[in-house]
């Protein structure tokens, strides 16, 4: 099993949502998070005071899949979440020991 | 020694009270003058051509002064306090907020005591005098030989009309000041300093240019000629804006100015804030004809069309120089457009209204994107920027496009500068605003030493970093929970 964070940009969590519910893929973790990457937050300009903001609001996902699934994930979320501008966000992708189902007991890939 | 101060300026108060009771349960039957003050020279023929039987109240001026004082008392809160308040950082939001509605009560308490008289009072063209006082000669009476109550009359409407439309005014004009030492001044300082500056800063100013003073336009003692100003160029722009300066100045730059995160923290506040000032600036200006008659809708047209063109010129100059048209910019935009018309606003046509709020925008754009930040002085929301560049301006061009076509007095002959009335008029605006700015820097820098030296201006650092609203009331803007 792997697990796949994804940073993307707030616009394109329905398309993201979406694409990876026709794959098939129905779970995922939603949350807002803030960061910045290579290009360094933004300027803000208040009656001509500037301010830099750091940390820019972005959407991160985390999906659970099968090592079978992985490509088609990693594949479906770069084709949703792409705009090709700078600040399109990242991938990281995890190794999961083991998953476990609270509800049932259930264990592995059956649980997730 | 600073208990000692507090203790002494307790029992000032307190004898303040005391005499109040005793004056007015001693006052021997309110005694009308005969002489009646009122807003300007043409507003008086006005007056006098409006109303039916020459003397007599008029149901339907009265009604719309009424609106009027409503209007501009609405303004200051929520419109101002809203305003400032999502200007400042969230920590100092209610300090601003209370900073406007405790001035609402306190500048009427000193408006009912002595401010209405020492504005309105007599025909001495340097200060008012008592006639007014505690509110006599002003409330209602009972004639004992008419066997009727008596409301003493302002030209067509009540005199507690005209009271309460000129004493919502004196409320606006050192709120529009805390614009300035926002997020720093201590609270009693503040308190303070409002009370000194409306006594002995706005009461004169006001004597003098509404109220047959040295300012006053066509007067036996004015200087250089007096000045036009409808509804407070002079009196309420000018006067705090330059005021708010010196407080900047003297107050000294917030902590971390020029280095913290110093960003409006709710511009959502500032703009139905913005909204509601403009709303409001139609009693202002409007109710300033102290009449529902013609001069009054060409003073609301005017004053609609100048904040109009205010706003677009202001967001235009940040399209050009910034790539976008901000929302704050646009809503201070409209304050400057609305600020530059106050003076001219009985006085000129709405197109060259158009042409004074966009200038106005634009200058005081330049003022506030650039002046200050070359200066550096901490103008915190640009009371300066806005209501002393904005009021100069709008006072300066007041001798530009002021009209015979609008302006009563000038009987058929042109006045302003650009019908061909010759420069005498521009010359009484400037000297008018010369002598205003050099009055109230004088009085306020002595004012705010004063108060510097008795009980300090500034918060310790410490309750600056904290915020105003823990520090200073106690309370918190935002829980949510």
């Amino acid at each position: 099993m792997k697990k796949v964070e994804a940073i993307i940009r707030h616009h394109k969590l329905e398309d993201v949502k979406g694409a990876l519910n026709e794959m098939g893929v129905h779970g995922m973790t939603v949350s807002e998070v803030q960061g910045y990457g290579r290009q360094k937050g933004h300027t803000e300009n208040y009656r001509g005071a500037e301010y830099s903001v750091d940390f820019v609001p972005k959407h991160k996902i985390e999906i659970i899949c099968s090592d079978g699934n992985l490509q088609l994930v990693i594949d479906t979320i770069l084709k949703s979440a792409q705009t090709g501008q700078i600040g399109d966000g990242k991938l990281f992708i995890y190794d999961v020991k083991q998953a476990i189902r609270i509800r049932t007991g259930e264990m592995g890939e059956d649980a997730v | 020694m600073r208990t000692f101060v507090r203790r002494a300026l307790s029992l000032c108060a307190l004898l303040l009270l005391v005499s109040t009771v005793t004056l007015t349960l001693a006052q021997d039957g309110p005694q009308v003058p005969d002489d009646l003050p009122v807003g300007s020279p043409d507003v008086a023929e006005m007056i006098e051509q409006d109303a039916s039987a020459g003397e007599g109240l008029d149901t339907g001026d009265n009604a719309w002064m009424l609106m009027s004082s409503a209007l501009v008392l609405l303004m200051t809160a929520p419109g101002l306090a809203m305003f400032y308040s999502g200007l400042v950082r969230r920590k100092n939001v209610l300090s601003v907020m209370m900073q406007c509605l405790f001035l609402m009560g306190l500048m009427t308490v000193v408006w009912a005591l002595w401010g209405y008289s020492l504005s309105f009072g007599g025909s001495d063209p340097y200060l008012g005098n008592m006639d007014y006082l505690f509110m006599n000669n002003v409330q209602s009476h009972y004639d004992a030989n008419a066997g009727e109550i008596i409301t003493p009359l302002e030209g067509t409407i009540p005199r507690y009309t005209h009271m309460l439309f000129q004493g919502m005014f004196f409320i606006i004009t050192p709120a529009l000041i805390c614009g300035a030492f926002a997020e720093r001044m201590k609270f009693s300082s503040m308190a303070l300093f409002s009370v000194l500056w409306g006594t002995f800063v706005y009461c004169p100013l006001c004597h003098w240019v509404w109220d047959g003073g040295i300012l006053f336009y066509g007067g036996d003692a004015s200087i250089a000629g007096g000045a036009l100003d409808f509804a407070g160029g002079t009196v309420v722009h000018i006067s705090s804006g330059i005021s708010a300066l010196m407080c900047a100045l003297l107050i000294g730059n917030r902590l971390g100015f020029g280095n913290d995160d110093m960003r409006p923290h709710n511009l959502t506040y500032t703009t139905l804030g913005a909204g509601l000032l403009w709303f409001g600036w139609f009693g202002f200006n409007a109710g300033s004809a102290l009449s529902a008659n013609g001069l009054a809708a060409n003073a609301f047209a005017v004053t609609h069309f100048s904040a109009a063109a205010g706003a677009v010129a202001w967001a235009a100059m940040e399209w050009i120089g910034h790539g976008k048209p901000s929302v704050l910019g646009c809503a201070s935009g409209a304050v400057a457009g609305l600020v530059c018309i106050t003076p001219a606003a009985g006085f000129v046509l709405p197109m060259p209204a158009l042409l004074m709020g966009a200038i106005a925008g634009a200058v005081c754009y330049w003022a506030v994107i650039r002046l200050k930040h070359q200066l550096r002085y901490d103008d915190s929301l640009d009371a300066f920027g806005v209501h002393g560049i904005g009021g100069t301006l709008g006072a300066i061009l007041t001798g530009v496009f002021a009209t015979r076509h609008v302006f009563g007095e000038a009987e058929g002959e042109p006045i302003g500068l650009y019908e061909g009335g010759g420069i005498s008029l521009l010359i009484g605006q400037i000297v008018a605003v010369g002598i205003t700015i050099l009055y109230s820097v004088v009085i306020t820098l002595i004012l705010l030493k004063a108060i510097d030296f008795l009980i300090g201006l500034r918060v310790p650092q410490e309750s600056e970093i904290r915020g105003l609203d823990l520090a200073e009331h106690g309370e918190e803007g935002y829980i949510f929970n």
